[in-house]
C-alpha cells in the first residue's frame, strides 16, 4: 500500500456500510435531483393535463434523460394513464417507476463472464475513469480468488502505464506493460499469451482514451479487438464502455460510435457520487439497448458496484 | 468538430424561416420550439434554454420583425445576437501580477476534465509569449498524476516542481513558490487534484490553497461534453473557491458544446481558452463571437484567416487566388495547397470554419491517409500531366495507378474529385470576391483558395 494518501484510506473505512446504504448514499444527489424535480411536479398539480406533462418532461431532461427518451417515456406514461384511468398526479410516480424498471432490467447472463475465462476490454473517451475502474475491478476479482492479469495498452497518455502499474501493485495482480508510445496491439498480443501461460481467469485490458470521432484511434481499437479474437478465440470477450455520468447527450454519440468498432457488451457508469443525475444511462438503454453493468459511486477501492436496476430505481425513489 | 450537429440543426430551422415571406406568430413559435429542442439535445442547461428561447421569442414577435421585408433574416439576426450575449463578448485575456513575485494560476475542476494536460498546454502557450513558467504537481491523490505532469512538462521543456505524494498540497505549493522565486520563474501554475464539487474536505483543501497562495487567477477546467450538471459544478466551484475564468476541454470531440453556452450564462465568468486536441499545442483563445457564428453554421472566417496568416506565404496565396478565379488550378497547385493546408491543421476542422461549408462537406470523409494517397498519385504524374490534367488518358492513368500503388479506380475517383473541387473553389472565389469588395480589400486575400 505504498503511496496511498491518507484521505483515501479514511474514506473507504468510513464507507464500510451495506451495499444498499452505500448506493443510497452515492445516489443521494441523484435522487434529490430526479425526485426533486419529479416530486415537485407531482405535488404541484391537481390534474393530469398538458402542462403537467410538460413539467414532467422538463424534470426528466434536467436529469440528462435527453429529449427523445424523455418524450418516449412521457408518451408511454400518457397511454398508461389513459388505459388505467388515472386521475391523481401522485399515482404517476408508480407508473414512472415501473416504466424505468422495464427499461433498465438486465438480462440473466449479464455477469456470466465473471465465471468464465474472459478478456475484458475497457474502452471510452478521455478522462472518464478507465484506468481507475480497472484498478477497482482488479481488486474485486482478486478478492474473489480469481487470477487476474492486466494489460497496459494505454501507451499514449503520459504516465498511464505508471498509473495502472500502481493499481496492479495495490491489487497484487500481474501486469503486462511496455514502453510509452509503443504499439498497443503488441501489448495486447503479449498479454493474451501471458494470460494463457499463467492460466489467468480474467485478462483486463486498459486502452487509451480516444475521442470517438478520431478515425485512426478508433481503427486502432478495431485492431486490438481483432487481435483478441484471433489469438484468444476460446475466451469470452467482454467489452465494457466506460461513461462519465456527468456527460450529457454526447454519451449517446460515444456509445454509438464505439459500438461500430467493438461489440460492446455493457456500460460502466462512473462518477455517480457527484450531482450528475445519470439519466443518460436510461437514454442509452432506451436508444441503443446497452445495459449498465457497473456503477462507480466513489473514490474508494470498493466503490465500484454491480448495477442492480431494482435497487437503483428504488434508491432513486426512496424518501 | 464541436457544435457541428447543432449548427446543422440551426441551418435547417433558418432555412425554413427564410423561405417564408411573412412570419406569423405561430411560425416564430414553431421555430423556437425547434431551437429549444436543438439546444437541449446539445446539453445546454434547461433553464438557460428557456430564458434564451423566451428572449428571442419576445424580440422576434415584436413589430420590427413582422414588418420587415425579410423576417426570416431578422429572426436569425436576433438569434445570433442573443447567442453572442449568452457566450459573453470579446475575448478575455489572462491577467498577470505586476511587480513583486511571480503570477500564480491555480487550475481546478472535476476528475478527468483534463487539468493536468491543460496546465501543461497553458504553460506552453505562455512560454511562447516569453514567460518563464513553473508547473507544480499538487495532485497527490491520483496514482501517477505527478509523473504525467513531469512527462508533459519535459515534452514542452518546462520545469515541474514536485515533492512526491506524501506532502500536503499546501506545503508543496509553498515550497514551489520559494523555488520559483529563487529560479526567477515569473509564472507558477498549480495543477490540483480533481475533486467533486460536493466533497467538502477536498474543497476545503482548495480554499486553504487559495487563501495562502493568493493566485492571480483561479481557472476552472470544464469538460465540454458535460451534460446538464455542468452548471452545478461551475456554480459550486465558483461559490466556494471563486473562479476567474473557465477553460473548456475536449472541444475537438463531436460534442454539441452545450456546456460552453451554459457555464458562461450561469456563472458570468468568461471562457478564456478552449482545448482543441491531443497535441500539447492544441489550446486556443476562446472568442465568443466566433464560436456563436460557428454554432449557427455561419463559419469562423476570422480564425481561418489567422491560421492562414501565420502559416501561409502571402505571395503564393495571392498567386493561388488569381488562379482560382480564372480556374487555372492544376495538380501542381493542388499539391502545394495540400502541403500548406497540412501545416494549418486538420482539414475537417478548417472546413468547419468556412461559412456554409460544414453542411456541404458533411458527407465527405477527409482523413490523413486519403491525403497521403492523393499526394502519391500527384507525385506519380509527369510535369505535363500535373499542369494540364486534360492529357491524362487511360494509359497514363494506368501508369499513375501503378506508380502510386493504387488502383485505376482510385485515380479515376481522384481526378473526378479534383474537377469537382475546382468547380467548388471557383464558386467560392466568386463569393469571396463579392464580400471582399464590400468589406474592404484584402480581407480574403490571404486565404489559400
Amino acid at each position: 500500500m505504498i503511496g496511498i494518501p491518507e484521505r483515501k484510506v479514511i474514506m473507504s473505512e468510513n464507507k464500510k456500510r451495506g451495499f444498499f446504504g452505500k448506493l443510497v448514499e452515492g445516489l443521494t444527489k441523484t435522487r434529490d435531483n430526479i425526485l426533486g424535480g419529479v416530486d415537485q411536479v407531482l405535488s404541484g398539480f391537481s390534474n393530469i393535463d398538458e402542462d403537467f406533462y410538460e413539467e414532467l418532461e422538463e424534470a426528466l431532461i434536467m436529469a440528462d434523460f435527453g429529449i427523445h427518451t424523455a418524450l418516449r417515456i412521457i408518451s408511454d406514461i400518457k397511454i398508461k394513464v389513459k388505459e388505467q384511468h388515472i386521475k391523481d398526479p401522485m399515482e404517476v410516480k408508480q407508473l414512472l417507476k415501473e416504466e424505468l424498471m422495464e427499461i433498465m432490467c438486465l438480462s440473466d447472463d449479464a455477469y456470466s463472464f465473471e465465471e468464465k475465462k474472459s478478456v475484458i476490454l475497457i474502452i471510452g473517451v478521455n478522462g472518464v475513469g478507465k484506468t481507475t475502474t480497472i484498478g477497482k475491478l482488479a481488486m474485486r476479482y482478486k478478492a474473489q480468488g480469481k487470477k487476474v492479469v492486466l494489460a497496459a495498452a494505454d501507451t499514449f497518455r503520459a504516465a498511464a502505464i505508471e498509473q495502472l502499474t500502481e493499481w496492479s501493485n495495490r491489487a497484487n495482480v500481474d501486469i503486462i506493460a511496455g514502453q510509452a508510445n509503443s504499439d498497443p496491439g503488441a501489448i495486447v498480443y503479449d498479454a493474451v499469451f501471458a494470460a494463457k501461460a499463467r492460466k489467468a481467469d480474467l485478462l483486463i485490458c486498459d486502452t487509451a482514451g480516444r475521442l470517438h470521432n478520431k478515425k485512426n484511434l478508433m481503427d486502432e481499437l478495431g485492431k486490438i479487438n481483432k487481435i483478441i479474437d484471433r489469438e484468444f478465440p476460446e475466451a469470452h470477450k467482454e467489452v465494457l464502455l466506460v461513461l462519465d455520468s456527468t456527460t450529457g447527450q454526447n454519451a449517446l454519440q460515444q456509445a454509438k460510435q464505439f459500438k461500430e468498432v467493438a461489440n460492446i457488451t455493457g456500460i460502466i457508469l462512473t462518477k455517480l457520487d457527484g450531482t450528475a443525475k445519470g439519466g443518460i444511462a436510461i437514454a442509452i438503454q432506451t436508444e441503443l439497448n446497452l445495459s449498465v453493468k457497473f456503477i462507480g459511486v466513489g473514490e474508494g477501492i470498493d466503490d465500484l458496484q454491480d448495477f442492480d436496476p431494482e435497487e437503483f430505481i428504488e434508491a432513486l425513489f426512496k424518501q | 468538430m464541436a457544435f457541428e450537429s447543432l449548427s446543422d440543426k440551426f441551418q435547417n430551422i433558418f432555412n425554413n424561416l427564410k423561405k417564408k415571406g411573412k412570419l406569423s406568430e405561430a411560425d416564430v413559435k414553431a421555430a423556437m420550439r425547434e431551437v429549444k429542442m436543438a439546444l437541449l439535445e446539445a446539453d445546454v442547461n434547461f433553464k438557460v434554454v428557456k430564458d434564451f428561447v423566451n428572449t428571442v421569442k419576445e424580440r422576434a414577435i415584436g413589430d420590427e420583425v413582422m414588418e420587415s421585408l425579410t423576417p426570416g433574416q431578422h429572426v436569425i439576426k436576433i438569434v445570433n445576437e442573443e447567442m453572442v450575449t449568452l457566450m459573453g463578448s470579446g475575448e478575455s485575456e489572462l491577467t498577470f501580477t505586476t511587480g513583486g513575485g511571480p503570477t500564480i494560476y491555480m487550475m481546478v475542476g472535476l476528475q478527468g476534465a483534463g487539468k493536468t494536460t491543460t496546465s501543461a498546454k497553458l504553460a506552453g502557450l505562455l512560454k511562447k509569449k516569453g514567460k518563464k513558467p513553473l508547473l507544480v504537481a499538487c495532485d497527490i491523490y491520483r496514482p501517477a498524476a505527478i509523473k504525467q505532469l513531469q512527462v508533459v512538462g519535459e515534452q514542452l521543456g518546462i520545469p515541474v516542481f514536485s515533492m512526491g505524494n506524501q506532502n500536503k498540497p499546501i506545503d508543496i505549493a509553498k515550497a514551489a513558490l520559494e523555488h520559483g522565486n529563487k529560479n526567477n520563474h515569473d509564472l507558477i501554475l498549480l495543477d490540483t487534484a480533481g475533486r467533486l464539487h460536493i466533497d467538502e474536505a477536498m474543497m476545503d483543501e482548495l480554499i486553504e490553497l487559495k487563501d495562502v497562495m493568493k493566485p492571480k487567477e483561479t481557472l476552472l477546467v470544464v469538460d465540454a461534453m458535460t451534460g446538464q450538471d455542468a452548471v452545478h459544478v461551475a456554480e459550486l466551484f465558483n461559490e466556494k473557491i471563486g473562479v476567474d475564468g473557465v477553460i473548456l476541454t475536449k472541444l475537438d470531440g463531436d460534442t454539441r458544446g452545450g456546456a460552453a453556452l451554459s457555464v458562461k450564462a450561469v456563472t458570468q465568468k468568461p471562457i478564456k481558452f478552449a482545448g482543441m486536441g491531443e497535441k500539447l499545442s492544441d489550446l486556443e483563445v476562446f472568442y465568443p463571437e466566433r464560436m456563436a457564428s460557428r454554432i449557427l453554421g455561419m463559419g469562423d472566417v476570422l480564425t481561418l484567416i489567422e491560421k492562414a496568416q501565420s502559416n501561409i506565404d502571402e505571395k503564393k496565396a495571392s498567386e493561388m487566388e488569381r488562379k482560382f478565379r480564372k480556374a487555372e488550378f492544376n495538380f501542381e497547385d493542388f499539391l502545394e495547397q495540400m502541403q500548406q493546408l497540412k501545416s494549418m491543421g486538420s482539414l475537417s476542422d478548417l472546413m468547419a470554419m468556412i461559412p456554409g461549408m460544414s453542411a456541404q462537406m458533411k458527407n465527405v470523409q477527409i482523413d490523413d491517409k486519403e491525403m497521403a494517397k492523393m499526394e502519391a498519385m500527384i507525385l506519380s504524374m509527369t510535369v505535363e500531366e500535373r499542369n494540364d490534367p486534360n492529357v491524362i488518358n487511360i494509359s497514363r492513368k494506368n501508369r499513375i495507378a501503378a506508380g502510386s500503388g493504387n488502383k485505376i479506380q482510385d485515380v479515376n475517383r481522384f481526378i473526378k474529385q479534383f474537377e469537382q473541387s475546382k468547380k467548388m473553389m471557383k464558386q467560392m472565389s466568386g463569393m469571396m470576391g463579392k464580400k471582399g469588395r464590400r468589406g474592404g480589400k484584402g480581407m480574403f486575400g490571404n486565404l489559400p483558395f
